[in-house]
């Protein structure tokens, strides 16, 4: 009879969390963040047709970063669990945060139980009535769940991507401010990104009882490439710019 | 509740009805109320009006129901969107067809956001028609459902209108469509007014007109009720998307019908 070899728990799980940052950092990154007018999703992705920014419900996204195949499961799931409760109740009782808790105790339950860790990152996006009411649930791997307000950076080299929101992050700037900011965080100072290459996707306040709306190539084109403030080019003190343009507007 | 996810041998895909019979025990079954007793009385709706014109269709309903030969409601809604390019009425019996509404309603989003695209209009045509058919045990108990679906077709780039009968049967018509028990009246209306190059008032006006005179022949079908304000629900489909009329506006077009031909001809 062969004993199965000891490995310490914490051995186990250090070696599991491995996997799957080494999964989701192999993909492109994802940004998101609050505007006046709603949320705006970023995501570093060429395709066409298969997203990582999707429709959950009337005032809810999904955004997920990682392996596809994954992160699409937990995402008609969320469009399964919305629309039966939607169904069963009212609409208005549907809500970003219980979703959100469900996908952590589903992704917390998949790492420490089965034999490979969902190698995924997800974001489940709430649009408030008004702003400052916007709920963006960043739900990692191992079933951490943190709750973000201003934005949230999904996937590899989430820190320089972080450190550059964060800079440029004025409170209350409009759509193409964001925008731009959050292309030239994802693309950083070597790469540029351009319409072809972005999957970009708003909820916005002003779309109706169904918030989510994809922005088309078109459109990127058009709000990437004339910065209203010529000023704008710079990177050091845009961030003063825009609260300058901001009061004018 | 937990996250409903599902084997790939078990897995609903976007069927949504089907979601439903594999989840949640407290979510209230789709169909089937198996048996009803003897004499019950329930509510009935009653007529409702499609028509092409040239930028899509335009769908009335009148908003009686009926309990027998009492007036249950006076403002009841029978025309809903039932997605951003198609549009349901209802006739029939009022608790049963409000509900397929909205299953139809939900079955349409859940497909789209599943999918990543809408489901074509046909597609959309057949998926009422088998709730439709589901409901048959219950119609053959006197629950009758009998929809009218329109909708802009975006590929052919036209107005589309189907019809139903209970056993779920539909059948595209071509130009104009009126179902429910003022639906006889209200089709000879159209009938004689339509014209294939309809402007929009034109068409809003004659879809009026009809349940006007469905109104005046038929005791289970409300007309404008001008004492509380209450109007015909109108509502148009065009490549922009669905639209309810407003109140003010199918007010507008009432008064010019009494203007122009002076409905009291009607009472002759």
């Amino acid at each position: 009879m062969t004993m199965p070899f000891y490995v310490a728990p914490e051995q186990v799980m250090k070696d599991r969390a491995e996997y799957a940052q080494k999964g989701i950092a192999r993909g492109r990154s994802l940004v998101a963040t609050v505007y006046d007018g709603g949320i705006l999703m970023v995501a570093d992705n060429p395709s066409r047709s298969l997203h990582k920014v999707s429709e959950i419900y009337d005032r809810i996204a999904f955004a997920g970063v990682g392996k596809y195949n994954e992160f699409d499961q937990l995402r008609v799931a969320g469009v399964r669990h919305a629309d039966t409760k939607g169904f069963a109740f009212s609409r208005e009782d549907v809500d970003a945060r219980s979703l959100a808790n469900l996908y952590a105790q589903f992704l917390g339950q998949v790492f420490t139980h089965e034999m490979k860790p969902l190698e995924v990152e997800i974001l489940v996006a709430e649009l408030g009535v008004d702003e400052g009411h916007d709920q963006l649930y960043h739900v990692a791997y191992e079933g951490t769940i943190t709750d973000e307000d201003r934005f949230a950076v999904l996937g590899g080299e989430t820190e320089t991507i972080t450190a550059r929101v964060a800079e440029a992050y004025v409170d209350g700037w409009d759509l193409d401010t964001a925008l731009r900011a959050a292309v030239s965080a994802l693309a950083g100072p070597d790469r540029t990104l351009g319409p072809e290459d972005l999957e970009v996707a708003v909820l916005a306040r002003t779309s109706g009882r169904r918030a989510f709306r994809r922005l088309g190539a078109s459109e990127l084109e058009v709000r990437l490439s004339e910065p209203r403030r010529p000023s704008k080019g710079g990177r050091s003190g845009s961030r003063a710019t825009a609260e300058a343009g901001d009061e004018g507007a | 509740m937990a996250l409903p996810l599902f084997s790939p041998g078990d897995d609903p895909g976007p069927d949504f009805a089907a979601l439903l019979r594999r989840s949640d025990p407290s979510v209230p079954p789709v169909t089937g109320i198996d048996a009803v007793p003897g004499a019950v009385t329930v509510r009935h709706g009653t007529t409702v009006v499609a028509l092409r014109y040239g930028d899509g269709v335009v769908m009335a309903g009148d908003r009686r129901a009926t309990e027998g030969n009492l007036i249950a409601h006076r403002a009841m809604e029978k025309v809903f969107a039932a997605d951003r390019h198609s549009v349901v009425a209802i006739a029939g019996a009022a608790g049963p067809a409000v509900q397929m509404v909205r299953l139809f309603q939900t079955q349409l989003e859940h497909y789209e956001k599943v999918e990543g695209v809408a489901l074509s209009l046909e597609g959309k045509a057949n998926q009422l028609g088998q709730m439709v058919r589901e409901n048959l045990p219950m119609a053959m108990q006197g629950l009758v459902v009998v929809p009218l679906f329109a909708g802009y077709d975006l590929s052919r780039r036209q107005g589309r209108i189907f019809s139903y009968d209970v056993t779920g049967g539909h059948y595209e018509e071509a130009d104009h469509a009126a179902t429910g028990s003022g639906g006889r009246d209200a089709r000879t209306t159209i009938k004689l007014g339509w014209h294939p190059d309809l402007a929009r008032h034109d068409a809003i006006e004659l879809a009026v007109r009809a349940l006007y005179e469905a109104a005046d022949e038929d005791s289970a079908t409300g007309g404008p009720d001008l004492v509380r304000g209450i109007f015909p629900m109108v509502a148009t489909v065009t490549e922009e998307g669905y639209e309810t009329v407003a109140d003010t506006e199918v007010a507008e077009r009432f008064g010019s019908l009494v203007e122009r031909r002076g409905l009291g001809s009607a009472s002759s």
